[in-house]
């Protein structure tokens, strides 16, 4: 029943996540479904554990010390935290762009290669159309092109956001996971932002934080909505916006609170 | 109110005389090494060449039998090699060290690597030649033949003298990096090494240069603990084995048999303003990479 409603399946799928940074419990119980194909946005208040959860879906918390999870995150049907999984291979096929944009010290051009090199590619052909066809999909390249030589730290804020995700688009990960991109960028760099991730719904899955109901609303097709790292409601974009079921959620995007 | 304002002028006073103070110091100490240093070419009228290039070094013969010679090249290439090779051996494990202390073992390299450095930074350099003199040049005698005061006992010890500063300067570099580099790298499906070597070091690197400089510059000064170990002939070492001599060890070896005003004496001042001027270089290279290190 509930698969004929939803033609599209599930690419990851949290069950009763727990996690613990030390002592303090970031999130509790947390199940969520990621569709295929499809933008999930996380929205909530400040601290109330949206950036710890994406980042479950990558296991990038096992790099901060003392933390501890419970519970399961599947990626297509298998748990990632499962005894025997790799993160390294995890986080080729689970892609991830930071609140604040990260471009390492280095050349345009390298930082794009950096995920291709890192992954066994040495052609410098192969190399030089990976760099192009990513720059090209985060909307960089025109830009760029005839700098590519130059360091990345001498970009734009917009254009070094764009940057690092041309530089995660490089790996061809399955899903791309956004802890809030447009945060520290202008209404039209944001505005081409979310062109880009219109488009590339159709060949990625797509999680996104943010603190923008009108983003939320304009590019996502699911939202989940957060508070004290509870997940509280999760629907369709349309329905979280226009008749939320929980009271919590209404005061939320309403803006009576948070 | 007015004391307050007595305050603030006394306390401009005082800085600006201990400013003054070390302007005038360092003024008037290179002031003294050149005057000296200079008047071997230009009152004892050697030639800047023989001084540099010849490995003649006689500086007590007589006018009528050709002297005196002060050709400083046997101990020039003693310095330099001394230090590059106490360098080649020091730089990367100090480099090698520091990834360990900073990125590998955290909690461990920090309780008990760290403070072992400090310790090792803080042994005066006489202990560690005397260490060299009583472990090390036995055993070179006995497993690897000659007399065990050689070029290998000098720049062994000195490679343990500069790990100190390598480690802690190249510690520092690295830890000051930013974390989101790290994190960029391992959530693109790096490994620890990978990005380590691929983006930590690279990033890293004005202050890993600045590390070795100053590892090769306080080489390069060190004067009782070489001495103490490498035999101080006056010869160009030939092999590893060969004992030799540096610039620093000249000088102390010479100064207390010479009369101030004689060639031989302005002759080691020469050297003096040698390595005044090789530190000068030193400053100079930290200078430009660390320039170059914050443009980029
Ligand atoms: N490394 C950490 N160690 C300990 N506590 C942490 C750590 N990171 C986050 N927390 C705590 O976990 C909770 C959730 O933090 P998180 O960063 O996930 O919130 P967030 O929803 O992303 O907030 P924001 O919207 O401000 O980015 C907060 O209470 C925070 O203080
Ligand atoms: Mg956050």
């Amino acid at each position: 029943m509930q698969r004929m409603m939803n033609s599209v399946g599930n690419k990851m799928e949290t069950k009763g996540l727990n996690l613990y940074y030390k002592n303090f419990q970031a999130l509790f119980n947390v199940s969520l479904p990621v569709r295929e194909h499809r933008v999930t946005a996380l929205i909530g208040p400040s601290g109330c554990g949206k950036s710890t959860f994406l980042r479950t879906l990558n296991r990038m918390n096992d790099v901060i010390e003392g933390t501890r999870i419970e519970g399961e995150v599947l990626l297509d049907g298998n748990n990632i935290y499962a005894p025997g999984v790799d993160p390294v291979a995890l986080r080729k096929k689970v892609g991830m762009v930071f609140q604040r944009p990260n471009p390492f010290p280095m050349s345009i051009f390298d930082n794009i290669a950096y995920g291709p090199r890192i992954h066994g590619i040495k052609n410098k052909e192969t190399l030089a159309e990976i760099v192009e066809k990513s720059l090209q999909a985060a909307a960089l390249w025109d830009e760029v092109k005839d700098r590519l030589h130059k360091s990345a730290l001498g970009l734009s804020g917009g254009q070094q956001q764009r940057l690092v995700l041309a530089r995660v688009l490089a790996v061809e990960p399955e899903v791309i996971l956004m802890d809030e991109p447009a945060s520290a960028l202008d209404p039209i760099s944001t505005a081409k932002l979310e062109d880009l991730i219109h488009q590339l719904k159709n060949n990625y899955t797509i999680v996104i934080v943010t603190h923008n109901m009108q983003q939320a609303a304009r590019i996502s097709d699911y939202t989940g909505f957060f508070l004290n790292g509870e997940m509280i409601e999760y629907d369709y974009t349309n329905n979280i916006f226009t008749a939320p079921r929980d009271k919590r959620t209404e005061d939320y995007i309403t803006g009576r609170f948070g | 109110m007015n004391w307050k304002f007595f305050c603030d002028r006394a306390g401009r006073g005082l800085t600006l005389f201990c400013a003054a103070l070390v302007i005038v110091l360092t003024v008037s100490i290179i002031y003294f090494i050149s005057s000296k240093g200079l008047a071997t070419f230009f009152t004892n009228g050697i030639s800047l060449r023989e001084f540099l290039l010849s490995d003649q070094w006689a500086p007590d013969r007589a006018a009528v039998d050709g002297g005196p010679l002060v050709g400083a090249k046997a101990f020039i290439a003693g310095s330099v090699l001394v230090s590059l090779l106490a360098v080649g051996v020091s730089a990367p494990l100090g480099i090698i060290v520091a990834v360990f202390i900073v990125e590998i073992a955290p909690g461990w390299g920090q309780r008990v690597l760290q403070p072992a450095v400090e310790l090792l930074a803080g042994i005066p350099s006489v202990v560690y030649g005397y260490i060299g003199l009583s472990l090390l040049v036995p055993l070179i005698r006995t497993y690897l033949g000659g007399g065990g005061f050689s070029l290998l006992a000098g720049f062994l010890v000195l490679s343990v003298m500069i790990l100190p500063t390598i480690i802690s300067v190249s510690t520092d570099s690295i830890r000051a990096l930013p974390v989101e580099w790290k994190h960029a790298s391992y959530a693109l499906g790096s490994t620890r090494w990978q990005t380590i070597r691929m983006v930590l070091v690279p990033a890293a690197r004005s202050g890993l240069i600045t590390a070795v400089v100053l590892g090769m510059a306080r080489a390069f000064g060190e004067a009782l603990a070489v001495q103490m170990v490498i035999g101080n002939t006056r010869e160009i070492p030939t092999s590893i084995l060969s004992p030799m001599m540096t610039l620093t060890s000249a000088i102390t070896m010479d100064m207390g048999a010479t009369v101030m005003g004689t060639t031989w004496n302005n002759a080691l001042w020469s050297m003096g303003l040698l390595l005044l001027l090789m530190s000068l270089c030193f400053i100079l290279i930290i200078r430009v990479v660390v320039r170059r290190g914050a443009v980029q």
